[in-house]
């Protein structure tokens, strides 16, 4: 109950605090650590041209990851991030082909807020479970993919040069990608600390009923919420197509579950109230390496996710405990 | 009185965190005998008869039952061991039938339907679903399934409340007949009338602590509310305050008019002026929670109206009422605050609700209006980082700190300074008055009597769901306002009151209830 | 009697929904025979289990979603034990995999009184857990499965003295559901444990006032939630002959059949045959769409618009009931 600094406090105690306060300084000590495993490992293996790639497949997923972090803060979560990926980075390849790229994009972009705005919705007012709702949301949309895909059979994809050179190339050692993420994360980030509305996503999060009792409207905050979380899923799906260059029905889903494990990983309570995106991008290039680490380790896929669903059971355990030491 | 007590708890204590619920409570109960259970809110009642009854566990302290030292360590050994509770909420399984019910807990079916004919329900039907029977009966049934395994020890919690007059004289007459049968009835009430015409003794609690057993003989009643209230009994001035009075003047601020809320409100009318504090005073349970959450805009009334300014206004979201300058401080902080936030962004909560204001915060401005309030609340700022660090009197100033910065013109306080410390109670006090002086207007729950005295102008004493008397602070003392809170008339003596008749009728002061 | 028809009037009301889609059924395919409803019972079947499993830990106030990958993982597990293995060994591999999944049920349930983290995040956890194991049983497709477990579910019950025209509607795989659900639900919902798993979704605060061990209780429901999934798993290995990895759209479609039959989200309520009810009515509107001659992507996606707005209706009336 105390909260005087002057009373002596047991290590463990302080070590929980200290981690509570300061997620990022363990994070980047655990990604550092994973690096010196991979160079030890093989040695050599780490160079600029491995970072530059590191950082290109880690963006797509820290941006997925902003997805949940953002509705993780009040408590949810957005399981349709696959789907609307896949779907908005679909449609782009395929309608570019005889579309302006500038149409090409809106219609890439409609399935997205459709997505978002069903969701928020479904959770905002008739509070479904936001897992339910958007796992259910995420089916009906590889439903619509798949009769999508027949009507465009014919005519073909290809991937805008635009995108490919966003997506892949690398410039006086940088990733292009940086120049879409570097703002956005920026804009994450500020939304998240500086705007009325990123307060108010942690204040759901934290105690709905204090929030109502402030005169919170907790629908229009959660629609809110979910149609941006959709859109910026849409525009990681651009942006993945030009990295991966194969338009595919199942594009961006073995993205998700990473994603959610990154957030948590980061920090981001998924019971909402607490985290922030910064923990979640070094939770995104901290998976990014340990995915290279277990390649080379020659693990599975299936102990992949073993391990992605152990990690957030036992970070989401444990910050139970450091936020009951309190 | 030699016979060897049925049960005896001695020395028992229980903290949560730093707050003592119980200190040093000791309760023993005799064969034979109905036993008062008796204290003012907090006293630590609930938390003795959650102990007994193995809900929680003591910190310390000994429980003997038959002699026999026990451990109650769940409600399942507290059955074993003879002690059976009948809550104020009733047990049975809302969604499982009568029949259900007894099976899950082991209970006979016959004795069962015996006691149900004889505590005044000859028409049971056992395959009904608990959700389904009103509130009453399934009290009543609550009651039956106990008497069902003859238990050595009952324990009733306001058996009487929520219960129409005829079944209420059903059970009070069942209760009498178990004590002249060796067994023992432990029984927790608000209503003396009941006590004096039931029980033999009372044990009464005081801030965690036995502070006295006394027998039930006619007068005892001015010794009882002595004990409940201690040494606070000779403060009974009133403080001085330089409050404006200027509440006669122009239209009310707020008018409640015959408001009713589900069972619990029936028939609430009052007004509430500008430059002035108003006090509710009430027990437990009374109707306050829904007249303020009502007031507040978290629920809807069934009946009746509010009026802001004279205008009658219909609240669908909190938000409504924060319009209307109506602002809500909850007895609960953790219901106002969000907890992992810090200082600042609970300050400034209200300020981002609406659409308009979801776009980038002028920091400056919302710093300058955050440390305004802190300042004029005197919040003790060095964890300001996540409001759960600070002491739960700083918690409850930044509830308040919040309506002050954004001005509201009536603030709801439903018991602000519960298990909050002395210093910071006064400060509360002083700030009430200072809104009222600023020409705002106060709605003031506690729990604590004393402070009504302190802090408000005009007592609203509600009791059953109505409002039973309106008066000024001045024509009273506390022992005349834990009298009114009873549901006893003003200015009544122990003498010449209902306790000198125990043939009182009843179903006067029960509760009135809609019957089943 | 009218008590009756209160209480089950949500099932009964069902029953003539599917009763209704029959005659639907029949009007657009007159051919529609007994050949068919065999086919959509075994169908139904590892949708059925599923639906079972969800029953149970919802009916106990909790949710699990590790539904269909315990369905995923039980199936691979069999469908390669008894690959290039005798007739025999599925004796073996039969109660094997249950246990399994009666075990597997077991740790969902203790993690969550253990951890004290909410049940939807750890079957979120375990969901993930339970994937990747089952990709490390079988990477993609594969196995096999004794000739005598297939022949179990097809076919129809050749019952000496009805006659063939009857007796082609009672497909093996219909009575197969029967009697596993009715071997362990109609034992539980008349003992103890039964009335303890509604008592503490109704109200715990009761349950455990009334002297219900109220952790134990939730372990037993998701351990039995793992059972019946692991029925499911079985269902799914006999019916296509070989054990798929990646689940299938189980889970959703169980938490829309629970919502569909009549249990409350919350918790307390229901049955079990309101549930399977809705499952086969689930089906049938699929039967329905592709008879006629809708592509079956777009059933897919009607399918997927239903379940979803049945979970929704369910959520605001469970929202309701709370005010």
């Amino acid at each position: 109950m105390s909260i005087s600094a002057i009373q002596p406090v047991p290590f463990g105690r302080r070590l929980k605090r200290f981690m509570a306060d300061r997620p990022l300084i363990p994070l980047i000590i655990l990604l550092v650590i994973l690096v010196v495993i991979l160079q030890v490992l093989r040695p050599g293996i780490v160079n600029e041209r491995w970072i530059a790639n590191t950082i290109k497949f880690a963006i797509p997923l820290a941006i997925l990851a902003g997805c949940q972090t953002m509705t993780m803060l009040t408590g949810g979560i957005d399981l349709s991030v696959g789907t609307v990926a896949t779907m908005s980075a679909f449609i782009m390849a395929t309608q570019v082909v005889n579309q302006d790229p500038a149409v090409a994009f809106l219609l890439a972009m409609m399935p997205a807020v459709l997505i978002g705005l069903v969701n928020g919705i479904g959770v905002g007012v008739f509070r479904v479970h936001p897992l339910i709702m958007t796992l259910g949301t995420s089916l009906i949309g590889t439903g619509c993919l798949q009769v999508y895909q027949r009507t465009v059979i014919a005519s073909g994809a290809k991937i805008p040069d635009f995108l490919a050179w966003l997506g892949t190339g690398v410039t006086y050692g940088f990733p292009n990608a940086l120049l879409l993420f570097v703002p956005l994360a920026a804009l994450i980030v500020f939304t998240l600390s500086r705007t009325g509305f990123g307060r108010l996503l942690y204040a759901v999060g934290d105690s709905e009923r204090a929030t109502r009792l402030s005169g919170v409207q907790y629908w229009q905050v959660i629609t809110a919420l979910y149609v941006i979380s959709s859109v910026l899923a849409g525009v990681t799906g651009l942006l993945y197509i030009g990295l991966i260059k194969a338009p595919s029905l199942s594009l961006a889903e073995p993205l998700v579950l990473p994603s959610v494990a990154a957030a948590v990983i980061g920090g981001t309570s998924i019971f909402g109230g607490r985290g922030g995106y910064t923990g979640t991008i070094i939770g995104a290039l901290i998976l990014t390496v340990l995915t290279t680490l277990l390649t080379i380790l020659q693990m599975p896929e299936g102990a992949r996710r073993i391990l992605f669903g152990l990690i957030v059971l036992f970070v989401t355990a444990a910050y139970l405990r450091i936020v009951e030491e309190r | 009185m030699t016979a060897n007590p049925l049960l005896d708890a001695t020395g028992v204590a229980k903290n949560y965190g730093a707050v003592a619920a119980l200190r040093n409570a000791s309760l023993s109960v005799l064969p034979g005998e109905v036993h008062a259970l008796m204290g003012a809110n907090g006293a630590g009642k609930s938390t003795l008869v959650k102990i007994l009854t193995g809900a929680i566990r003591a910190d310390a302290g000994r429980i003997l039952i038959r002699g026999e030292a026990r451990d109650v360590r769940s409600p399942a050994a507290a059955r074993r061991a003879g002690l059976l509770p009948v809550y104020q909420e009733p047990s049975l399984i809302p969604d499982l039938d009568v029949l259900s019910n007894l099976r899950l807990t082991g209970t006979p079916v016959e004795p069962f339907r015996a006691w149900v004919r004889e505590l005044g329900i000859p028409d049971l039907d056992i395959r009904d679903t608990a959700r389904d029977i009103p509130l009453a009966v399934l009290r009543v049934l609550d009651l039956a399934r106990a008497l069902a395994v003859e238990p050595d020890v009952l324990l009733l919690d306001e058996m009487t409340a929520a219960l129409p007059a005829n079944l209420a004289e059903k059970v009070l007459e069942v209760v009498r007949r178990q004590g002249d049968s060796g067994r023992a009835v432990i029984f927790i009430s608000h209503r003396f009338v009941e006590i004096s015409a039931l029980c033999d003794r009372a044990t009464v609690l005081r801030d965690g602590e036995t502070v006295g057993v006394v027998d039930i003989v006619p007068g005892v009643e001015e010794k009882i509310v002595e004990l409940m209230l201690g040494a606070r009994i000779v403060k009974t001035h009133v403080a001085a305050r330089g409050a404006s009075r200027n509440a006669a003047t122009g239209r009310p601020r707020l008018g409640v008019r015959n408001l009713r809320v589900g069972t619990k409100l029936n028939d609430v009318s009052f007004d509430l002026a500008d430059g002035e504090v108003a006090g509710v005073v009430a027990l437990e349970g009374q109707g306050q929670d829904e007249l303020f959450s009502a007031l507040a805009g978290s629920i809807r009334p069934s009946g009746g109206t509010i009026e802001v300014d004279g205008q009658p206004v219909k609240f669908s979201h909190p938000i409504d009422a924060i319009r209307a300058g109506l602002a809500y401080v909850p007895g609960d902080r953790a219901e106002a605050l969000a907890m992992q936030r810090s200082v600042r962004e609970n300050i400034a909560l209200p300020f981002s609700a609406a659409l308009r204001n979801w776009g980038p915060i002028n920091m400056r401005q919302e710093r300058a209006r955050v440390v305004s309030a802190i300042e004029r609340l005197q919040i003790d700022t060095r964890a300001q980082g996540e409001v759960q660090r600070l002491s739960g009197g700083n918690q409850q100033k930044v509830t308040i700190a919040r309506w002050i910065a954004a001005d509201a013109r009536t603030i709801l306080c439903f018991d602000p300074t519960r298990g909050i410390d002395v210093g910071t109670k006064q400060e509360i006090y002083k700030l009430l008055r200072e809104l009222a002086g600023h020409g705002k207007s106060v709605l003031f729950y506690t729990s604590e009597l004393e402070e009504v005295q302190r802090v408000c102008d005009r007592v609203i004493v509600i009791f059953g769901g109505r409002v039973v008397d309106i008066f000024p602070v001045e024509e009273t003392d506390e022992p005349a306002l834990m009298r009114a809170a009873y549901g006893l008339p003003r200015g009544a003596k122990a003498d010449v009151g209902i306790l000198a008749d125990p043939t009182a009728n009843i179903s006067d002061s029960t509760t009135p209830v809609a019957a089943p | 009697m009218s008590r009756l028809l209160r209480r089950q009037g949500w099932v009964a009301g069902l029953f003539a929904l599917l009763v209704i889609l029959f005659i639907i059924t029949k009007l657009i395919q007159p051919g529609y025979g007994s050949g068919d409803f065999g086919s959509l019972a075994r169908a139904v079947l590892p949708y059925a289990f599923a639906v079972a499993a969800q029953t149970v830990v919802v009916i106990a106030g909790g949710i699990d979603l590790s539904v269909a990958a315990m369905m995923a993982l039980t199936s691979v597990t069999a469908a390669s034990m008894m690959n290039g293995a005798s007739e025999e060994y599925a004796l073996f591999v039969v109660p094997f995999v249950l246990a399994m999944g009666f075990v597997l049920g077991a740790v969902n349930g203790i993690l969550i009184i253990v951890t004290r983290v909410p049940d939807i995040v750890v079957t979120l956890a375990m969901l993930f857990v339970l994937q990747g194991a089952a990709l490390l049983v079988l990477d993609a497709p594969g196995g096999a499965v004794a000739e005598w477990l297939k022949g179990l579910i097809s076919g129809t019950v050749p019952i000496p003295g009805l006659p063939d025209a009857i007796d082609a509607w009672l497909p093996k795989a219909l009575l197969v559901l029967i009697i596993c659900l009715c071997i362990i639900w109609i034992p539980l919902r008349r003992s103890k444990l039964g009335l303890s798993i509604y008592a503490i979704g109704s109200s715990e605060l009761a349950a455990f006032r009334s002297g219900v061990p109220v952790a134990r209780t939730r372990i037993i429901a998701y351990a039995l939630s793992g059972l019946f999934a692991a029925f499911g798993g079985l269902a799914l290995t006999m019916s296509t002959g070989i054990g798929a990895p990646i689940p299938g759209p189980y889970l959703l479609a169980s938490v829309a059949a629970v919502v569909l039959g009549g249990v409350a989200l919350g918790g307390g309520k229901g049955g079990l045959l309101g549930p399977i009810v809705a499952v086969f009515v689930l089906r049938l509107v699929r039967t329905d769409l592709t008879l006629l001659a809708i592509d079956p992507n777009v059933t897919a996606i009607i399918e997927g618009a239903i379940m979803v707005a049945v979970v929704m209706f369910g959520a605001f009336i469970t929202m309701r009931g709370r005010q």
